[in-house]
């Protein structure tokens, strides 16, 4: 069985439309999985409904979330949330808003590792700087004593980073983390990820609207559009030949380095009508 | 370094402020209508009596000569003698101060807990009809204003189910073993929980209906804040780690939210010493409040000129306190 299983789960905003719709998604031990989608198909709903923390305005309205053989929702709130804070781990959008202003980053990556596992303070203290040192942030001493608003954009996501693998999770959801970053970090931030993934083997769920990313750190993917998915593939394949036409719209509205003169090709409306048809009808 | 120049500064606006109160106060209370030596004289007093009297007090010179008396005095430490009272005004003055401190910082202590309380309660529970009770409440809370609270305290605790007690700061009848005026702070050093337990029950309601508005505002503004935060990456990302709701607005939303609350608790805390005036007349307490509006009946200018003075230090004390928190509470302040 996989580590992670989403079965079935629809949600909808209270009151509203669907959100999600039958979306069926799984993380084996280990892989890293790519989550695609334009604006709004819903992607980022499904990482925060894996970790719990969907907005009070969003409802589940069906489906499981199965993870290390146990259905997440039908967990009392509390068993929940220990159960994610210590199987699973969020590498969150924009370091900038992601760590507390009036805390030091040492208690900021420690704190949970004692309050909520039970470290002790000093394992805990030894713990963060040997993990700065892995995220490849110089005096790792210094900047544990420092605040967030005395580091640069791409120190605070290395910090977030490290953070994440701090507890050894199964599995660390990165919500676009690479997205709020200057061009020149964001190759750096990228290969980060992909070599702490593979030293912890961590399973990974790779949120990003962007197909570069995923040909670069996933081994498979899911394509998401208007909350349900429409492919399901390995990043191979799916650059060979996607299965799906609007992904392989979407592949085709990709620029490409190879030949940058070429234009865009917008996804056209065709493929649109047809797959919102299939999205809302099938 | 830095901080250095700062406090210099602060030191020198606070003496301008200090000298600004001084020509206000000095200047009006002179001008406004109403003599000291009419109030003492009885009504059959010649226009001589009158003059030697007016003589003696220094009125009769030019209101600029009097003022740079008084204010050459004030440099020495003599702020002059009470006309009614006929004792110095500072030694007066600081006698009362300790009971109206004591009465503010309680007030003060009860508008935080319970406002604190509300916020934190209505943050836990938002969006629920917990917190549109406490918005409801609040709202009558701020719409009434400290006087009115005293006056419903007193009917309900004082008369209907006499409970607490309404006037004065003591019982008269009790012996005092007291050595300063901090009546409360030196029964709990002395371990006179009797003596405490009487003050407590005399300061109770003028406290209370001190705090009942600042609670509310309190309450409103830390709630605001809070909620605001609560939608912020890190209080989520703090959520994923497996913190309760509850630990999470405690430490990771509280401490920011805290800030803009603090500089409003700063400002509204001289509002409520200002509201002592009315409270301790209502309760017959015996601060400065109450010794102030005795002091305004009776035209003595000398005591309303320290008493005013002494306000504004306290005033402008309780703003640098706010500022000096606030920079210690705040890292981005001090480094910046």
């Amino acid at each position: 069985m996989s580590f992670l299983e989403v079965r079935n789960l629809s949600a909808r905003v209270k009151g509203g439309g669907p959100l999600l719709r039958d979306v069926f998604l799984t993380v084996e031990v280990g892989e890293v999985r790519g989550l695609v989608g334009e604006s709004g198909a819903g992607k980022s709903m499904i990482g925060k409904a894996i970790l719990g923390i969907l907005p009070k305005a969003v409802e589940i309205t069906g489906g499981q979330i199965v993870l290390d053989g146990t259905d997440l929702l039908t967990l009392p709130p509390a068993v929940r949330r220990m159960k994610v804070g210590a199987t699973c781990a969020l590498i969150p959008q924009d370091p900038l808003t992601a760590l507390n202003p009036s805390r030091r980053i040492g208690a900021q990556i420690t704190d949970r590792l004692v309050d909520i596992l039970g470290w002790t303070r000093q394992r805990a203290e030894e713990r963060a700087l040997a993990l700065l040192g892995e995220v490849q942030i110089t005096n790792p001493a210094r900047v544990l004593r420092q605040y967030p608003h005395e580091l640069s954009g791409g120190m605070r996501q290395r910090i977030l980073i490290a953070s994440a693998f701090a507890a050894e999770p199964k599995l660390i959801v990165a919500d676009e983390p690479t997205t709020a970053l200057d061009v020149t970090v964001q190759k750096q931030i990228l290969k980060l990820i992909a070599a702490l993934q593979a030293r912890h083997g961590t399973a990974l769920l790779f949120v990003t609207h962007d197909l570069g990313v995923v040909s670069k750190v996933c081994q498979n993917l899911s394509v998401l559009y208007a909350g349900k998915v429409v492919e399901d593939s390995a990043v191979a394949d799916f650059f060979r030949a996607p299965k799906h036409p609007y992904s392989a719209a979407l592949l085709a509205a990709t620029p490409k380095y190879t030949d940058p003169f070429a234009g865009l090709q917008p996804v056209p409306e065709a493929v649109i009508a047809a797959v919102r048809a299939e999205v809302e009808h099938g | 370094m830095a901080l250095l120049q700062t406090l210099l500064l602060r030191v020198i606006t606070t003496a301008v402020t200090l000298l600004g109160v001084a020509v206000i106060v000095f200047f009006v209370i002179r001008v406004v209508p109403g003599n000291p030596i009419a109030m003492m004289l009885p009504p059959g007093a010649t226009a001589e009596d009158i003059a030697n009297l007016t003589a003696r007090y220094g009125l009769d010179k030019s209101i600029p000569e009097q003022f740079f008396i008084w204010g050459g005095g004030v440099l020495r430490g003599d702020f002059g003698t009470s006309i009614t009272l006929k004792q110095p005004v500072l030694a007066l003055v600081l006698g009362r101060l300790p009971a109206t401190l004591e009465l503010s910082v309680l007030a003060l202590g009860m508008a935080i807990l319970i406002g604190g309380a509300a916020a934190l309660t209505g943050t836990r529970l938002r969006e629920t009809r917990v917190e549109g009770g406490i918005d409801i409440a609040q709202g009558m809370a701020l719409s009434v204003p400290d006087f009115l609270w005293g006056l419903v305290l007193i009917l309900v605790f004082g008369v209907l189910v006499p409970v607490f007690q309404i006037s004065g700061r003591v019982t008269p009848s009790l012996e005092l073993p007291f050595v300063t005026d901090f009546y409360l702070v030196e029964s709990v050093l002395r371990l006179r929980f009797d003596l405490t337990l009487d003050l407590l029950s005399h300061m109770l309601l003028p406290a209370l209906a001190l705090a009942i508005p600042l609670a509310a505002i309190i309450g409103q503004l830390l709630k605001q804040s809070l909620k605001e935060t609560m939608h912020l990456d890190y209080v989520t990302l703090a959520r994923t780690q497996g913190y309760s709701e509850a630990k999470v607005i405690w430490s990771q939303a509280l401490p920011n939210a805290i800030l803009p609350t603090l500089t409003l608790v700063g400002v509204q805390f001289t509002f409520l010493i200002g509201g002592t005036v009315i409270i301790e007349r209502l309760f017959s307490y015996e601060g400065l409040g109450n010794m102030a509006i005795d002091a305004v009946i009776n035209r003595d200018l000398p005591l309303i000129q320290g008493i005013v003075i002494l306000f504004a230090v306290i005033f402008t004390g309780v703003n640098l306190l706010v500022d000096l928190t606030y920079a210690a509470l705040n890292p981005r302040l001090r480094h910046g």
